[in-house]
């Protein structure tokens, strides 16, 4: 057992683990010191020294969050010297940022905003203004994310996101001393580099100087037009987390609020992404089984396994750039984003009677790099661009507040038909591990006529927040046309955020790992910790959204894929069957590589 | 294989491919090249499977390594107290005249880049300069402009 | 305890090397009777910090470890200091045999030279003077010195930012704790030491302690090299004893017309021509990494102020907010005073500012851009606004 520290913060006592910080400390009993540079999921850096404190007796004053608690000390957070440090510091923050708040768009969200608040007592500006006026460009070429260097405090959180989390690095820092600036290669725009659109910088920066390029403008047009019928689709992830921002805990299942809440925000056809989930795990499970088929029973060399999932548009975009040569591996399926829009402008429209020129489609996702992927090319199998607009759960919260309502006392209501129909294996679809479950619920079930032989239907083992989740299951008692696969046992490997990834990618390269199936989720916890989620993100929250997950599916009256009526009616009405001609043509694509460096 | 890509691999064989031997890298081919350009820079992150902004971010953070393209002499002239008393701006005027540029330009022919420094360690023989590697001090506006015309006829 | 001369020493420049016997003499004692000699010497650091040279090697001999580094910093960047340029220079087998026996002390099996890339003309004969050594002492010691260049940032004289940049990577500066005793290069026990601390760790060895305890006084024991520039007649590189007053000095030194003397280059102190007597140099009084820069009363401080706080400005490594943002703001800020576009009461603001530098910038630059900031601007406040 780790042995105990025991200090005084503020004349009280505290006792903490060895290893523990002096933040830490300070958190344990309440007290609150004012922080920046410092995030839970990231490594201490110790840069913005706003968290600075006096230790009794040394000369200078110290981070708290770097520096580690000791025997005996003796802490104050509030001292006078502090203070005067603490403001200056703030001060010259100020000083060098592009203060233009009311213009911003994370005005109020802003955490350097909210240290001014409580620490600048007079209007007046101290310091000189650093910001250039003029020279200075933000980057806005990306479809996903636009940076602003004028309003950027160093705080590096970005970098080390970039780097730790998803180990990308499509962000450094270049230069030195009063030019040292948060850079990509060259200071290429975000688009033209190894940058995956995950948003996991966004969720994480404490300032507006990186943000999601919002399309709440062009949605509200879009609404406001007679002419246009504008469905929205809604990601599982975002039900779980939408009500952060706008009032409730996190960990609060709000679907039916939220569908509430877009009904009277006036789309016309309020869908669910869960269904073209269910639809997902048809086609994928199905192509699994068939490359399992080919490889086993055919001796097909060019089958390629481990097949992976391609869910996740900031996984498909590390998987171009970093490992091109395994992009055969990736399944072909569209992400159930995709796949939605192509439906909407297709089967939806037929059924409906709708021109498929007159429908937009939006979509409502935990995520920023939806919003690449919906621009991509190969997503226009419909004829049309299939997802007109990417919103993020954040942009969600933002139209619903524009729109006056009260989400706290909204009534629930259902989703719209058709393609309003879901299971529990969809919701979780928003949790790391999520689509290896409903495909192993659905796919086990095809092979052997039985469920999948956990408690409840529950796979406990692909769950949680470990970062890799290596899960064999043994096949036993197979219908005959899968006598190929009895007594075999498959190998799952579960990964969420790109460093995991990436080590489960090395892994494959190296032949350390003989996988078949293989889920990643580029964000931490899947994709209710996505780049698009109510900011902040961490692993309690995380872990809460997670909880909310699986409490969603635990209620729902279907939780297997196959079940879903309207998934089994789009089949008997238009697509005939999995990996069918039609599905092909409008479910399934190619990607192509790209630069590493 | 362009010129660059060869040098980068030869260093990285030279030196290794871990990121402890990124400087050596770097300064291997601002040895060659004067500067690093985007392809030499690309082609280290390749050799070291590093992120090329890490790359790229590392190589900023020095002075000495430029990544905008640089003449074959690079000219630094001390720019700190001691060389300031001593005259550096009429040094700095002296070969700026000479070379028909300004201080941070490169003369059309690509041979001289004219550039000021930091404390270089030479403040008791004042004002300072270094050429490429080579240092010259105790200058003069006639001796600076003596060097640096040698180098205009003879290098 | 103030020493009324200025004492010039003979110690580490024309003095034959001997390196071998030196060392052969030394490795037959053991690591405690070596390390019980330094610290009787009472040797501290000569880069300017100060701290006791023993106590360095004692801590990192003790930390438990696979491997241990030494580490000679001769990223000499402070603006008025070269002396160890003329170290390494003149007398390069002594760096390399101090070196040498700190590795035993500690057991290191490699050490490393950090050569600013401004000194790359050195290279060659160092080189050629470091193979030597190594053939000299294969049979004494299982040791190696490499030699790696800087290439243009003051802040990797700084120790832990110098470990970074041996890493290939950007030369920021770590956070303290851990110390570089415990977690230094690679995140191993490291003794990392000035050029000439090295080479007065040898010379004790040389000598015995009580030779180099002699001179100096009780919290500065020994001699120093100091680099001498400015409004000096003989400017250039002097060993003397620790301990002199400034008065001293000046007499020595200064043209005549001193006005004021910066006493540990941009990062030290302005000690006006009034406050001379008064001042000691040693850690008792102002201390010095060596640079000792003499302004005679032709020189404008705002100047030379200015001309500091440009070169950190752009020195800052630009992680930690005070230093990045701090810096800035004291050269805008004089700029303003001087302009008329900020009252003289400003200059109170920005003392704060930089006091603020000094308790919470990250590391040694930031915390010491106080220092010369309100030494030149409380004693020559008149001279930033006029």
């Amino acid at each position: 057992m780790a042995k105990n520290i025991k200090l005084k913060i503020d004349g009280v006592d505290v006792q903490v683990e060895d290893g523990k910080t002096v933040l830490d400390a300070a958190r344990a009993i309440n007290v609150h010191i004012p922080t920046l540079c410092y995030h839970e999921d990231l490594c201490v850096a110790g840069n913005c020294r706003v968290c600075v404190v006096e230790v009794t007796g040394a000369k200078a004053l110290v981070a708290s969050c770097a520096m580690p608690a000791t025997d005996g000390m003796d802490v104050l957070t509030n001292s006078l010297k502090v203070r005067a440090a603490r403001k200056n510091i703030i001060e010259l923050l100020l000083s060098e940022h592009n203060a233009d708040c009311t213009m911003c768009y994370k005005n109020k969200k802003c955490e350097l905003q909210d240290l001014a608040s409580e620490y600048k007592t007079s209007g007046e500006q101290l310091f000189i203004d650093l910001v250039p006026l003029k020279d200075y460009t933000i980057d806005n070429f990306s479809p996903s994310i636009i940076k602003d260097d004028s309003k950027c405090i160093r705080c590096q959180r970005c970098v080390r996101t970039c780097e730790e989390l998803q180990h990308v690095s499509a962000l450094g820092v270049a230069y030195k001393g009063d030019k040292m600036k948060i850079s990509t290669f060259f200071e290429n725009p975000m688009y033209d580099v190894v940058c995956t659109n995950c948003g996991q910088c966004i969720n994480r920066c404490p300032t507006g100087s990186l943000i999601e390029r919002n399309y709440v403008d062009e949605v509200w047009d879009a609404i406001y037009d007679e002419k246009k019928h504008v469905v929205v689709q809604t990601a599982p992830a975002t039900r779980v987390a939408l009500g952060e921002d706008l009032g409730f805990e996190a960990g609060h299942v709000v679907t039916g609020k939220m569908v509430s809440a877009l009904k009277r925000v006036g789309f016309d056809s309020v869908l669910d992404t869960d269904f073209s989930a269910d639809l997902t795990i048809m086609e994928e499970g199905t192509e699994l089984l068939t490359r399992l088929k080919k490889a086993l029973v055919d001796k097909d060399p060019t089958v390629k396994l481990p097949m992976a999932t391609s869910c996740s548009p900031g996984w498909i975009k590390f998987i171009e750039h970093t490992f091109p040569e395994y992009l055969d591996n990736l399944s072909t399926c569209k992400s159930p984003q995709q796949m939605f829009g192509a439906l909407a402008k297709t089967y939806y429209a037929k059924k409906r009677d709708i021109d498929p020129a007159d429908i937009v489609s939006v979509s409502i996702m935990p995520c920023t790099a939806k919003k690449f992927e919906a621009d991509r090319p190969e997503m226009r199998s419909s004829g049309y661009k299939d997802v007109d607009y990417v919103l993020t759960t954040r942009e969600l919260a933002r139209m619903i507040k524009q729109a006056g309502l009260d989400f706290l006392s909204l009534p629930e209501e259902n989703y719209d038909s058709i393609m309003g129909e879901s299971t529990g294996a969809a919701v979780i679809f928003g949790a790391t591990g999520g689509v290896m479950e409903a495909a192993l619920r659905t796919a086990y079930e095809i092979v052997t006529g039985r469920e999948v032989p956990f408690e409840n239907l529950n796979i406990t083992p692909v769950r949680g927040m470990d970062g890799v989740k290596e899960v064999t299951v043994k096949i036993e008692g197979t219908l005959p046309d899968w006598n190929f696969l009895e007594g075999a046992e498959l190998k799952t490997v579960t990964a969420h955020g790109l460093t995991n990834a990436k080590y489960v990618m090395e892994r494959v390269k190296s032949g350390e790992a003989d996988y078949h199936f293989i889920e990643i989720m580029a964000c931490p916890g899947g994709c209710i910790g996505g780049g698009g989620q109510p900011i902040p993100t961490n692993m309690e929250i995380r872990k809460k959204r997670t909880e909310a997950i699986y409490m969603e599916d635990t209620g729902k009256p279907i939780r297997k894929s196959h079940e879903n009526p309207e998934v089994v009616a789009i089949y008997k009405e238009f697509l005939g069957e999995p990996l069918s001609h039609k599905s092909h043509e409008l479910l399934h694509t190619h990607y192509k590589a790209r630069q590493r460096y | 294989m362009p010129e660059v890509q060869e040098l980068v691999k030869s260093l990285a064989d030279k030196y290794g491919r871990k990121r402890e031997n990124l400087l050596h890298i770097l300064q291997g081919i601002v040895e060659q090249e004067r500067y690093l350009s985007d392809v030499a820079l690309t082609e280290v992150a390749r050799e070291l499977d590093m992120s090329a902004a890490q790359v790229y971010g590392t190589a900023t953070f020095y002075t000495f390594l430029d990544t905008e393209p640089r003449g074959k002499y690079v000219i630094r002239i001390c720019r700190t107290i001691s060389c300031d008393m001593k005259g550096k701006n009429q040094i700095i005027q002296a070969i700026e005249d000479t070379l028909k540029i300004k201080l941070g330009e490169t003369t059309q022919n690509k041979k001289f880049t004219l550039l000021e420094t930091n404390c270089m360690g030479w403040c008791h023989e004042g004002p300072a300069m270094l050429i490429n590697d080579q240092v010259y001090t105790n200058l003069s506006v006639d001796k600076a402009m003596d060097i640096v015309t040698d180098y205009v006829k003879n290098k | 305890m103030t020493k009324n001369k200025l004492k010039r020493i003979d110690l580490i420049f024309h003095e034959d090397c001997e390196c071998r016997q030196v060392l052969e003499k030394t490795f037959s004692r053991s690591n405690d009777e070596i390390i019980n000699d330094i610290l009787e010497s009472g040797l501290k650091g000569r880069g300017g910090a100060g701290f006791p040279t023993g106590l360095k090697w004692k801590f990192t001999a003790e930390q438990p470890a696979d491997e241990r580094f030494v580490i000679c910093n001769a990223d000499e960047g402070e603006p008025g200091t070269f002396k160890d340029r003329e170290i390494l220079f003149k007398v390069p087998s002594k760096v390399f045999s101090g070196m040498a026996v700190c590795a035993k002390v500690i057991g290191a099996k490699k050490g490393y030279i950090y050569l600013r890339g401004e000194y790359r003309f050195l290279l060659p004969e160092l080189q050629k003077a470091l193979g030597a050594f190594h053939r000299d002492i294969k049979d004494l010691i299982d040791f190696e010195i490499i030699i790696q260049m800087g290439s243009g940032a003051y802040i990797c004289g700084e120790e832990s930012a110098l470990f970074e940049s041996m890493e290939g990577k950007r030369g920021e500066p770590r956070n303290k704790p851990p110390y570089p005793t415990i977690s230094g290069f690679k995140d191993k026990p490291t003794v990392i030491n000035n050029v000439e601390t090295l080479v007065y760790a040898f010379m004790i060895c040389k000598h015995g302690p009580l030779s180099f305890k002699e001179l100096g006084t009780s919290d500065s024991r020994g001699s120093k090299v100091f680099s001498v520039s400015g409004d000096t007649p003989i400017a250039g590189i002097y060993e003397l004893e620790l301990g002199m007053s400034l008065e001293h000095f000046v007499e020595e030194f200064g043209d005549g017309d001193t006005k004021a003397v910066q006493v540990g280059g941009a990062a030290g102190f302005c000690v006006p021509r009034k406050k001379l007597k008064e001042t000691i140099i040693g850690f008792e009084g102002v201390p010095t990494g060596g640079s000792m820069k003499v302004f005679n009363s032709s020189r404008s401080m705002y100047n030379v102020l200015h001309n500091y706080l440009e070169f950190f400005e752009e020195e800052s490594c630009g992680q930690c907010t005070p230093c990045r943002v701090g810096c800035q703001q004291l050269l805008k800020g004089i700029e303003a005073v001087k302009k008329g576009e900020k009252k003289a009461i400003y200059l109170d603001q920005l003392l704060k500012l930089s006091e603020t530098m000094k308790l919470a910038s990250k590391c040694g630059l930031g915390q010491s851009v106080a220092n010369s900031f309100s030494s030149i601007v409380d004693n020559f406040r008149e001279e930033m606004i006029y």
